[in-house]
């Protein structure tokens, strides 16, 4: 009985290190997403609006703009690859 | 609750060897590599006085998105002898994703650090290279300070300005591409499991097992997003080559 009630307590200590594992995760990811999506937000708004103005340039607006939400997007995609450190590793 | 267990990591990234040292991923690089190199050695032989067919039009397709689409938009004129190098890259790392969606194989090669990685070293070489080409040693110094610096800013700029070219450039680079396709893998996984086990569901509730039908919708719909995600991220990663390229060319002319 007594040995049975270590086990569970060493179950209990290792889930709750990946319960915190989890939240961790979790957390890191939801922060990390927050700068980029308003970034991107804003990127891909402010490009529409040049492309309805001038629809001539909407070819070197969209480029222009793959550009800087490959730039803006790395730093949520760090934060996807902390997530899966934090989680799996 | 529904007991879903997703599997540790490696069960869904590590694939058995087929033979020592060479498993799927290394298959999915290798045959992508040979469908480019037939696909251009094929139009190439074709006479360029008859009209394009077959492969031929499918090369002249590629090869006029990327000087039209990428060569021309970063670097301009002077940088169509590029063309090869993007152009190589684009179906490469094209070929290497679009396997994450087609059935049966269900993997982007990209997924794994290695192809990514790989990738960017040789663009990390090829951008320093033109730059020692073109400047010779002065680029070492275009490197660190752009033109204008104040003195006293010198260490200053020069530190961040090594950091973000020499480590930074290449590990986003890297970053980018490894971890949009790892994602896009993870999340198909992830419904794919949802649907199972709602449609496998020992559950006394019966109402759960046709609710399945509502991942299995979610899971057809971020397949046809990955096939965006797939083109786009072989697009980001030839065209930041273009402009890295372009910035070891151009930086020459500041002065």
């Amino acid at each position: 009985m007594e040995a049975f009630s270590i086990v569970v307590q060493q179950a209990d200590a290792s889930d709750q290190q990946n319960i915190e594992a989890a939240a961790g995760a979790g957390l890191a990811y939801g922060l990390a997403a927050i700068g980029p999506g308003i970034g991107i937000g804003y990127l891909v708004g402010k490009s529409v609006e040049a492309m309805a103005r001038q629809p001539e340039a909407a070819g070197m607006v969209r480029t222009t703009m793959f550009l800087g939400i490959a730039f803006t997007e790395a730093l949520a995609l760090i934060g996807f690859v902390v997530f899966i450190l934090l989680k799996f590793a | 609750m529904f007991a879903l267990e997703f599997p540790p990591i490696n069960a869904i990234l590590r694939w058995p060897d087929i033979f020592p040292g060479f498993n799927k991923i290394g298959l999915i690089a290798v045959v992508s590599a040979l469908i480019v190199i037939v696909v251009f050695a094929l139009a190439n032989r074709r006479d360029p006085l008859l009209a394009p067919a077959g492969s031929r039009n499918l090369a002249e397709v590629g090869v006029d998105f990327i000087e039209d689409g990428i060569v021309m938009q970063t670097m301009g004129k002077q940088g169509l002898g590029w063309t090869p190098l993007l152009l190589s890259l684009f179906t490469f790392i094209f070929l290497c994703n679009i396997p994450g969606v087609i059935p049966l194989i269900q993997m982007p090669a990209t997924a794994r650090m290695a192809i990514p990685m790989s990738l960017s070293l040789l663009v990390w070489v090829v951008y320093i290279g033109v730059g020692l080409k073109h400047q010779k040693l002065g680029y070492l110094g275009h490197l660190l300070w752009p033109p204008g610096v104040p003195v006293a800013l010198k260490p200053l700029v020069g530190l961040i300005e090594f950091v973000s070219t020499i480590i930074v450039t290449p590990f986003s680079l890297t970053v980018r591409l490894f971890a949009n396709m790892l994602a896009g893998h993870i999340l198909l996984v992830t419904f794919g499991l949802l649907t199972e086990a709602l449609l496998f569901a020992e559950t006394s509730q019966a109402f759960l097992v046709p609710m399945s039908i509502l991942p299995f919708i979610m899971l057809v719909f971020l397949t046809a997003f990955e096939v965006l995600v797939a083109i786009l991220q072989a697009y980001i990663f030839t065209i930041l080559t273009g402009v890295y390229i372009n910035n070891s060319m151009a930086a020459h002319d500041d002065h």
